[in-house]
């Protein structure tokens, strides 16, 4: 794929590093914030993989909407002091779990190195998709066309979030608990 | 010697890595809410191997799932939340092993 290696492997490492931080840092604000950076490192690989509406979107939403969502959680819960939260759990599992992943890592990669294309080619050459106006364009033109109903269905699907999420967090009044009415949770 | 494209599965393996990253968090850490966050990492894994896959095969079909992943990823992380926001009322903690009233 014709693509930049300076610049693919400089936002690779850049969003393995992120990726790790948000792993192993133990305060969960750092970890959220390096979830946001990594998102942005995301963004720019998908900008050179000419996806440049998803490019946008990953900004809009996940470093938009959603990691406000986590930073908002975060400081109503105030629960970012520092928890070492490795620590009960036994350090034999932790290493079976990395060997775990490892393992899983190398399987995947040489899976990708040894069948490096399967699949039918589709005819949404970039040729075309110039074309058309540009990879927006495409995107829209096959959204309200072909993938109308998963489009429909994505709106249904978020209003049953935003519902459920609603019903889930909202605080149940405990009329026999005096001491419970006051507090802000 | 610098070439000036990058192969497909030097792209795919970048994602697979951030995927069992995000995997390793999710069977390591105890915290929800860090929980929560590995399991977007593994999302945003799944989706560049979803863009990746439709840059090499010329079908804009991959970014558009990529679009509906990112539309349930939203979904998913408020109603995780809620969840998070209910427990850690019930329970004061956000703390996975302090999870334990069917136990007691």
């Amino acid at each position: 794929m014709e693509i930049s290696p300076f610049f693919f492997f400089l936002f690779a490492g850049l969003a393995i590093v992120f990726a790790l931080m948000v792993v192993l840092l133990k305060n969960p604000v750092s970890s959220a914030f390096s979830l946001v950076l990594m998102f942005f490192s995301f963004a720019g690989i998908y900008a050179m993989l000419d996806a440049h509406l998803i490019a946008a979107l990953q900004i809009l939403v996940y470093a938009g909407a959603i990691m406000v969502l986590f930073v908002f959680v975060i400081m109503l819960l105030n629960a970012d002091v520092p928890t070492l939260d490795f620590g009960k759990r036994g350090t034999l599992l932790r290493w079976l779990s990395a060997a775990a992943t490892l393992s899983g890592l190398v399987i995947f990669s040489k899976a990708f190195v040894t069948n490096s294309v399967f699949g039918l080619e589709g005819t949404h050459t970039s040729e075309k998709i110039a074309q058309v106006g540009g990879n927006t364009q495409a995107i829209s033109q096959l959204m309200f066309s072909d993938y109308m109903l998963p489009f429909e269905l994505t709106s249904v699907l978020l209003l049953a979030a935003i519902v459920s999420a609603v019903t889930i967090a909202k605080r149940k009044r405990d009329h026999n608990d005096p001491n419970n009415q006051g507090s802000a949770l | 010697m610098m070439t000036s494209t990058v192969e497909p599965w030097v792209v795919l393996t970048f994602s697979a890595a951030i995927f069992f990253i995000g995997l390793f968090g999710v069977l390591v850490r105890r915290n929800v809410l860090v929980i929560l966050m590995c399991v977007e990492l593994m999302l945003n894994a799944v989706n560049l191997t979803f863009v990746t896959f439709s840059k090499q095969l010329h079908d804009l079909g991959g970014q558009l799932s990529v679009f509906f992943i990112i539309t349930v990823a939203a979904a998913e992380s408020a109603v995780g939340l809620g969840l998070v926001i209910s427990m850690f009322r019930t329970l004061r903690t956000v703390d996975t092993d302090d999870i334990r009233l069917l136990k007691e």
